[in-house]
């Protein structure tokens, strides 16, 4: 089991729903997001193109806010998701500095907070709160290990890229392109 | 041309749009303890060669500089954690690819090792202290505790040593095992920060010196020191520019870019380059104060703390 999620920038056009949805369904404190929208101009008028992503925790599977976490606050459970418990965390930013793509926040509570792909939806079966409500279906979730899945025959079709991959983090967010 | 931005307002405080998760305590502490590491390693090297006697400052008055720093430097941690009541989590687990874990343990042993250290030589440095507050008729239990210490005064400096060459490298390694902040992110920011550590170290002992001998020794030991900061700083410099362009960007900060004032006038020049200069002229005869070069050696170290603290967390992969 390897979860990923694969969001296809071809069909996005940075609504923020997910933003808004991750924030309802997580509780996430006002101020505060877990995942957000980017928009890369790239070139030089009149020849531009433009490219409108959502980002979020990469859930890398060398990741190394899990390797420098202190108190083993930080770890990774079935299926290479990435989650913080709140009572280990001491918050002392270490995670936060050694993530490259700054997904993670300090929680007005203390403790380090990040995008847990929705792992409480995933147990009872239902897909991230982000990808369930995308209203252009640009995102899809599933398991990388199943050669079948959605993910697995997106990622052999179609080009895509992964963020920062130069950071030898091994991310597991994808992006078609 | 490519420009990128956040469409969903992504403002988090102390994150965007530069990270501000480290502040003024950690730079503190990186400095204490690198200070603290030097003192202990000269007091338990120069106490095992047997030279208690020939350099009394840096084996005995010296060695109350340790347990002082290495308590504010783990009061200035505690102060920047967010979550401070779980602190006692660090030691319910050792993890060995945490530079932060090793810290944790390591100070947890050596500082209680180093009030031991400066305990022993209580009575012998402050007598007339002593004399007032007898502290030794009212409190039975601290002769067995003196008693102890100096029956294993060897083992303790044996183990004293290790233990504060980890803690000024881990000063280090601290910043440097972040791949994701480029300017941290170089393999020679241990040993920096262990050799600056260890002269800041040797100029507070030159500072507390009353004998000739003693601060003729570590003026030299200082000023060997100093060169080979100067050699490893020119190394980093090297490593980025050899480096990635995010490597690249970082070192820019550095030698074009908002820190290098700081960096090249205050850390360079002002705390290493002129007192190297200040301790050769005084080494070969010349008269000069040596309060000066050691001044400008430990307020150098501590600049370079904030600047790399600093301008670390400025530089990312992305955004």
């Amino acid at each position: 089991m390897r979860y990923a999620m694969v969001i296809d920038t071809l069909k996005c056009v940075g609504c923020s729903d997910c933003v808004v949805a991750c924030q309802t369904e997580n509780n996430v404190p006002i101020g505060y997001c877990r995942d957000w929208i980017t928009e890369t101009v790239d070139g030089t008028y009149p020849n531009i193109a433009l490219e409108l992503k959502s980002e979020r925790c990469n859930h890398c599977a060398n990741a190394p806010c899990v390797r420098c976490c202190p108190t083993g606050a930080s770890h990774i459970v079935d299926g290479g998701i990435v989650l913080v418990t709140a009572d280990e965390c001491i918050g002392c930013g270490a995670c936060i500095e050694s993530c490259p793509y700054d997904a993670r926040y300090q929680h007005p509570d203390g403790y380090v907070d990040k995008c847990t792909f929705c792992h409480h939806r995933l147990q009872k079966g239902q897909l991230p709160a982000c990808v369930s409500v995308c209203p252009t279906k640009c995102m899809y979730f599933g398991d990388l290990d199943n050669p079948n899945s959605e993910v697995s025959l997106l990622l052999k079709n179609r080009k895509h890229k992964t963020l920062a991959p130069e950071a030898g983090t091994d991310p597991h967010v994808f992006y078609l392109i | 041309m490519q420009e990128e931005l956040f469409t969903s307002g992504r403002h988090i405080p102390n994150i965007d749009p530069s990270l501000e998760i480290w502040h003024w305590p950690i730079s503190v502490y990186l400095f204490l303890g690198g200070l603290a590491a030097g003192i202990l390693f000269f007091g338990a090297l120069l106490y095992i060669l047997g030279k208690e006697d020939e350099y009394p400052t840096a084996v005995k008055t010296a060695s109350i500089i340790p347990p002082i720093a290495l308590s504010i430097g783990l009061l200035a941690l505690v102060y920047d954690l967010t979550h401070p009541l779980y602190t006692w989590q660090l030691y319910t687990t050792f993890r060995i690819e945490s530079p932060m874990s090793w810290g944790a343990w390591v100070l947890l042993i050596t500082t209680p090792l180093s009030f031991l250290w400066t305990f022993s030589y209580y009575r012998e440095v402050y007598p007339k202290l002593e004399a007032k507050l007898k502290v030794f008729k009212r409190f039975k239990f601290l002769n067995t505790i003196e008693k102890f210490t100096i029956k294993n005064k060897k083992n303790i400096a044996y183990a004293l040593i290790p233990l504060a060459l980890i803690l000024g490298v881990y000063t280090g390694i601290l910043l440097s095992a972040f791949n994701a902040r480029p300017l941290w992110n170089n393999a020679i920011l241990g040993p920096l920060f262990l050799v600056s550590g260890l002269s800041t170290g040797a100029a507070a002992i030159i500072l507390l010196s009353k004998t000739k001998t003693e601060k003729h020794l570590f003026g030299k030991i200082d000023l060997g020191l100093i060169i080979i900061e100067l050699a490893l700083i020119t190394h980093m410099i090297m490593g980025y520019y050899a480096g990635s362009q995010v490597q690249l960007e970082a070192m820019q900060l550095l030698i074009a870019g908002d820190f290098t004032l700081m960096f090249f006038g205050f850390v360079v020049i002002l705390g290493l380059i002129v007192p190297a200069i200040l301790e050769f002229i005084e080494l070969i005869g010349f008269k000069v104060p040596v309060v000066v070069p050691a001044l400008m050696v430990i307020i150098g170290g501590l600049i370079f703390r904030f600047v790399m603290v600093e301008a670390g967390q400025l530089t990312r992969f992305l955004y």
